[in-house]
């Protein structure tokens, strides 16, 4: 086992996901697994490898800062679960 | 009409042998017939047959390019205004998307008709369309099983001729794979060749978009659409598109198609391997070369992937937190736990695993060990195909190392479902790309790809040398009615 359940939970909460504790060996079972096969890439010595991001190693273009949407303030707030007086709703955060 | 080609169709509404409006419902009628399937997640036919108006009159009025008027199914991961946008995702069931992606928009522009969005694995996440929040995607070649992933929607409709051709995306193999399985050509273009603007991001230093068609002609004619710089996407790449079909004639002779010694070794598949060699020995009747290559940091690509995709993934995925957009759970105590349920109860397993993974490779003490340590072995992958494009001009091998598996056969093990990408993934890392085409039956009549991989910008190759082939074959006109 690459890691075990007091990890798995760690790792839910850095996730913002809720773990059902009935699931909480499958999880680790599994993700263990997983680890298992990342593992391989320490068969390879990479030391003086540069670290590939990018496919082509471009820098990321700049633009100019200009204005090129419209208000839609509106249309969006319709997708949300909760909003009102033009404002996303989430429950209190502070007392 | 549904064994027309593109170019055929574009003819027949150029003649008037068939109205845009007539096509659409032609199509809309066999989606409806085939609902078994479960290709499509939503369609709307209303709103498809009042594009197929516009275009109509667009063609009356002469001012038709080759794809006006002709119904095209999208993957669900192109945001499509006004319609429904799920990603495959009980997160995003309610989302009906506030604009379109750069994709869609380049279709539209060009005059085709949406038929509908096509289901998919939940974010773009496994190779069976399996992990659906709307239930798998039956193959039409045999239903018992499945059409592969994550573009498996896409894959059954051209399959079953429920669409003339589709959009996928592909971030390991996700429009190779299940074109293999659907017996498609499939094309994931270089990294940066189309936009990803309004593509549900998984992994963004991988994801891109591409055709999935019935023959390399039809591809081409969708890249061509679908290609070029898009100043709303930063790694968009700002170089010129070729005109993808006038290079599908040129002749093979000379050509050297490179044949990694890794892909085929004792491990394939003895019948995937005798297929794809059938293929080889026709490309040498064409007058290609075939040239053995190395690619010797292959058989990392997969532990690579299934470290830099769920980091990347775990961080888009981030954005899904019942605030602005998508699903949120009905009762809470608080902001972290409105978040935590939200998830929980919005995200499938498979996501959740990926979130989870990534989340622990980029964690404090353990990003050396994994993310920087899989960004050097990209690069050793990558340095691989460099060296091998010395030798050669495209590069084959098999898509997958098997044909279409049962629904359920490899649910339970992850890491087994993951390694069906084993031979596709690598692409996507040096970012190059990629095709599967057609290239025979098993021994269950089951369709079998062939891979071909091209130089960094150089799809026209892939595509002249996919054509040639489909010239002096028939593999890729078969289908699961005539077959």
């Amino acid at each position: 086992m690459s890691i075990n359940n007091d990890d798995v939970e760690k790792i839910a909460h850095l996730a913002r996901l809720a773990i059902d504790p009935a699931q909480l060996e499958t999880y680790t079972q599994t993700l263990s697994e997983i680890l298992d096969l990342v593992e391989q890439m320490n068969e390879v010595d990479t030391d003086g490898i540069d670290a590939m991001a990018h496919p082509r190693d471009t820098e990321l273009r700049l633009r100019a800062d200009a204005v090129t949407e419209e208000n839609q303030r509106d249309k969006y707030l319709k997708l949300a679960p909760a909003s009102e007086n033009g404002l996303f709703l989430v429950p209190k955060v502070l007392d | 009409m549904h064994n027309k080609s593109l170019r055929e169709l574009a003819q027949g509404l150029g003649n008037n042998d068939f109205s845009s409006v007539e096509l659409t419902q032609y199509f809309l009628d066999r989606i409806e017939a085939n609902k078994d399937i479960n290709a499509f997640i939503t369609v709307d036919r209303d709103a498809s047959l009042q594009q197929a108006a516009e275009a109509d009159k667009l063609l009356a009025a002469g001012n038709s390019e080759v794809l006006t008027g002709i119904p095209l199914a999208h993957k669900d991961i192109f945001c499509t205004d006004g319609l429904r946008t799920s990603c495959g995702s009980q997160m995003l069931d309610n989302f009906i998307a506030p604009y379109n992606a750069t994709v869609i928009q380049k279709f539209r522009q060009a005059g085709s008709v949406t038929l509908g969005k096509t289901n998919m694995d939940e974010f773009a996440m496994g190779s069976s369309n399996e992990t659906s929040f709307y239930g798998s995607v039956l193959n039409p070649w045999d239903k018992d099983r499945v059409p592969g992933g994550s573009s498996g929607g896409s894959a059954a409709a051209v399959a079953a001729q429920l669409a003339p051709a589709a959009t996928g995306t592909d971030t390991g193999g996700s429009i190779r794979q299940p074109a293999s399985f659907c017996g498609l050509t499939g094309l994931k273009p270089s990294y940066g060749r189309v936009s990803r603007y309004g593509m549900i991001a998984f992994a963004s230093s991988l994801d891109q978009a591409g055709p999935m068609t019935r023959s390399a002609e039809d591809a081409a004619i969708m890249l061509q659409t679908m290609s070029g710089f898009d100043e709303r996407d930063s790694t968009s790449m700002d170089v010129p598109v070729p005109d993808y079909s006038a290079d599908l004639e040129k002749g093979l002779q000379g050509l050297k198609i490179g044949m990694p010694i890794e892909f085929f070794n004792t491990d394939l598949d003895s019948e995937i391997a005798s297929i794809t060699i059938g293929a080889l020995r026709e490309y040498e009747k064409l007058g290609a070369e075939l040239v053995e290559i190395s690619l010797p940091n292959s058989h990392l690509s997969v532990p690579c992937y299934y470290v830099l995709a769920p980091a990347e993934a775990s961080s888009n995925l981030s954005r899904f937190d019942g605030v602005r957009y998508g699903y949120r759970t009905a009762e809470f105590e608080d902001l972290l736990d409105m978040y935590k349920k939200t998830r929980a109860e919005g995200f499938g397993e498979e996501v959740k695993r990926r979130i989870m993974i990534g989340t622990y490779a980029l964690s404090a003490g353990y990003y050396d060990a994994y993310y920087l340590k899989a960004q050097k072995i990209r690069r050793l992958i990558s340095d691989d195909f460099t060296r091998a494009f010395d030798q050669c001009d495209v590069i084959a091998g098999p898509t997958a190392p098997g044909t279409a598996f049962r629904f359920g056969e490899k649910t339970d093990d992850p890491v087994a479902m993951y390694l069906n990408d084993i031979y596709t993934i690598s692409v996507n890392l040096a970012g190059l790309p990629g095709m599967s085409l057609p290239a025979g039956m098993d021994s269950q009549n089951l369709p079998v790809g062939l891979q071909l991989i091209g130089q960094y910008f150089d799809e026209s190759k892939l595509l002249n040398v996919a054509h040639r082939y489909q010239q002096v074959t028939d593999w890729h006109l078969r289908s699961p009615e005539n077959s």
